[in-house]
């Protein structure tokens, strides 16, 4: 047992090659808040990364039901709607609710979360420790929802699955579009001026761009915890082999429900981040659509790998909202080119999307996860052969 | 029989598909510590009567006890109260049905293998039978994600290495499970059975494809668990050198109805097995 659990180097110089990169990506994304100055580039990279990093956790969460545990469900532009919807009702300053529900003689809830703290710690404080109060809220919202309807949903297989909580994202998008509830959820108007990623900072210094990131990290890193642990290990024995987990003890019921809400409550973190992302949110726009592109990202990055989820999301968005953008634009290095007009874009990516499923059929990364010490290993293995080698031909 | 406890007992019970009776009014006991046989000729509903006892079906009337404790008890309801065709429909009919889960059964103690096997094919040799002790850990999905149940997390390790050791296993921890020859992948899914504990083991077909000399094996490898793990063995089987030599009592069933039950020896000579077996002559 001693043997197994002693470090070999290659881990060791692999997770310190990780934590350097990652606190070298943290103070790049410092500096893009503070001291870089707006240009161009920066304004087209700075929505990248707070999409990606928030489509990223959304993509896990998907994964974690639909990769790890095998059920097929499509209801993750609901749990984000519900998630979103939390954040954004509970973060609205009390002075803005005439403004947002004007059609709703200002709404039925008369305060906001960051602005109740923010008169006990100050502004910026509140709006930091309020904004993720919210957030946490927002994900046991959308969990409390997966409790329900998982009760009879996830009796349902495959398919069938994928069917009821299609149905069920598509419900809520109806309900929350519903006039009667409008003094909560504003009916079909959008909800608007709650706290968003600019208003967190610490004194003068944002944070904007660090925030989305840490959160989605802190979230990624639990449920990386989560598939490496002995609850992990069993749900992946119920998507591996249903029967034999049963007949091994491992109760289907209450798995398939521990991974459902696990993954909502995180669609729900990631709906609320979104929320803060674009400033303002309508349930029309968590269409079904939505969970395509998210099963879509998950599908490129590999079925049952969250690196491979983390790096088709960065890259998917980074297509999508920047480097694709030039096709739609009407000019090529500017040579006007008559193809390029609106929506050619989307054209050249699905070809992108085809090319990659046809010949990465598992995925960028299979199931298999992008590790440190895994490159490290390699790159021993080519650099001992190399001197094998150089040492032959003395 | 012996005087010995009866593990496992099963009463009168009848699996009634539709129209067609699987398994008709079968009972049997199995007593502790014993090495008890269920054979009977292809489609003679073997299997079925498994997965009555193990919860995968609701038998349609009948009662099972394990450790003298009802652990499976249904009467003919809803439809089947008119198509019941098999006997002793009134028998249980005074106390409520209890129909638990596989999972519920698997953790009284009673662990099986399967006819075609089951292992979880993403997973190592080693987390194969690791997640089979997922059952009996004392955590919570709270504790194992955030690394609280570490003690708890250590000891399911050193088990499980142990226990691959004691199966010859240990060499292919890292391995894929399916990667495995097929006779290893059967002895890792005895080892993952005996993974979670149990009191009784029931082995389907444990010997299915395997060749003579691997076969004497298994049979001094059931006989030794069931000693090192203070077991009583409940098993399908086809090949009948295996069940002669390993059993201590026999049951035979045809068209899902009990012909015979003996000492092998008994068996071996009885007219009404040999007919099921080889059929009979027109004349």
């Amino acid at each position: 047992m001693e043997k197994t659990l002693r470090k070999d180097p290659a881990k060791k110089i692999g997770s310190a090659i990780a934590v350097c990169l990652i606190a070298a990506l943290y103070i790049f994304l410092f500096l893009l808040d503070n001291v870089l100055p707006a240009n161009s580039f920066t304004l087209m990279l700075i929505p990248v990364l707070k999409k990606g990093a928030i489509y990223s956790l959304i993509c896990v969460s998907m994964n974690l039901l639909n990769g790890f545990t095998g059920l097929f469900s499509l209801g993750q532009a609901g749990f984000m709607l519900l998630g979103a919807y939390a954040y954004a009702v509970f973060a609205i300053p009390a002075e803005q609710h005439p403004a947002v529900y004007q059609y709703f003689d200002g709404g039925a809830i008369g305060f906001s979360i960051p602005e109740a703290l923010g008169k006990l710690l100050g502004e910026n404080a509140g709006a930091f420790v309020g904004s993720i109060l919210c957030i946490i809220i927002a994900g046991i919202v959308a969990a409390a929802f997966a409790a329900l309807i998982g009760i009879p949903v996830l009796r349902l297989k495959s398919d069938y699955l994928a069917i009821a909580t299609l149905g069920f994202a598509e419900i809520i998008r109806a309900v929350f579009q519903w006039n009667s509830l409008g003094p909560v959820t504003n009916g079909s108007n959008m909800l608007r001026k709650y706290t968003s990623f600019s208003a967190i900072k610490i004194g003068s210094v944002k944070l904007a761009t660090v925030f989305p990131f840490l959160i989605a990290m802190i979230c990624i890193g639990i449920i990386v915890l989560l598939i490496n642990s002995s609850y992990g290990r069993a749900f992946k024995a119920v998507r591996d082999d249903e029967v034999a987990a049963e007949a091994m003890g491992i109760s289907l019921f209450k798995h398939k429900m521990l991974s459902f809400v696990i993954s909502s409550f995180f669609a729900g973190v990631g709906g609320a981040l979104l929320a803060m992302y674009q400033t303002t949110i309508q349930a029309s726009a968590f269409k079904s659509a939505m969970t395509y592109e998210i099963l879509l990202i998950v599908v490129i990055g590999g079925i049952g790998s969250i690196s491979g989820s983390c790096i088709a999301s960065f890259l998917y968005i980074a297509c999508n909202e920047w480097w694709l953008r030039f096709l739609d634009s009407g000019s090529f290095f500017g040579i006007s080119v008559p193809f390029f007009r609106d929506g050619f874009r989307k054209v050249v990516f699905s070809v992108i999307i085809m090319v990659i499923v046809l010949f990465f059929s598992r995925g960028i990364m299979g199931d298999k996860e992008l590790s440190f010490a895994g490159l490290v290993r390699k790159f021993q293995k080519k650099s001992a052969a190399g001197t094998a080698k150089g040492g032959a031909q003395k | 029989m012996s005087d010995k406890n009866i593990v496992l007992h099963v009463e009168n019970v009848t699996m009634q598909f539709g129209g067609v009776i699987a398994v008709n009014n079968l009972s049997l006991d199995v007593p502790e510590g014993q090495i008890v046989a269920l054979i009977g000729p292809n489609g003679a509903g073997k299997t079925t009567a498994f997965n009555c006892i193990t919860g995968v079906y609701e038998p349609t009337n009948g009662l099972v006890e394990f450790c003298g404790l009802p652990m499976v008890r249904n009467f003919p309801r809803g439809k089947m109260k008119k198509q019941y065709q098999g006997e002793n429909a009134d028998k249980y009919i005074h106390d409520p049905a209890i129909a638990p889960s596989p999972d519920k059964i698997t953790e009284l103690g009673i662990a099986r293998t399967f006819q075609n096997i089951r292992l979880w094919k993403s997973m190592t040799v080693f987390d194969n039978v690791l997640t089979a002790k997922h059952m009996r850990a004392k955590q919570n999905v709270f504790s194992a994600t955030f690394r609280t149940n570490a003690k708890e997390e250590r000891r399911m390790r050193e088990e499980t290495e142990a226990l691959l050791a004691e199966q010859d296993l240990l060499q292919y921890k890292d391995e894929l499970a399916t990667s495995l020859p097929y006779g290893l992948q059967r002895r890792l899914e005895i080892a993952r059975a005996l993974a979670t504990e149990p009191k009784l083991l029931l082995l389907d077909e444990p010997a299915a494809g395997m060749n003579p000399q691997e076969t004497q094996e298994l049979g001094a490898f059931i006989q030794q668990i069931r000693d090192e793990y203070n077991l009583t063995v409940f098993l399908i089987e086809h090949h009948m050198d295996l069940v002669m030599k390993i059993s201590d009592y026999i049951y035979v069933i045809d068209f899902g109805s009990e012909i015979a039950q003996g000492v092998p020896a008994e068996v071996q000579n009885n007219q009404r097995v040999i007919d099921a077996y080889l059929g009979v002559s027109e004349e």
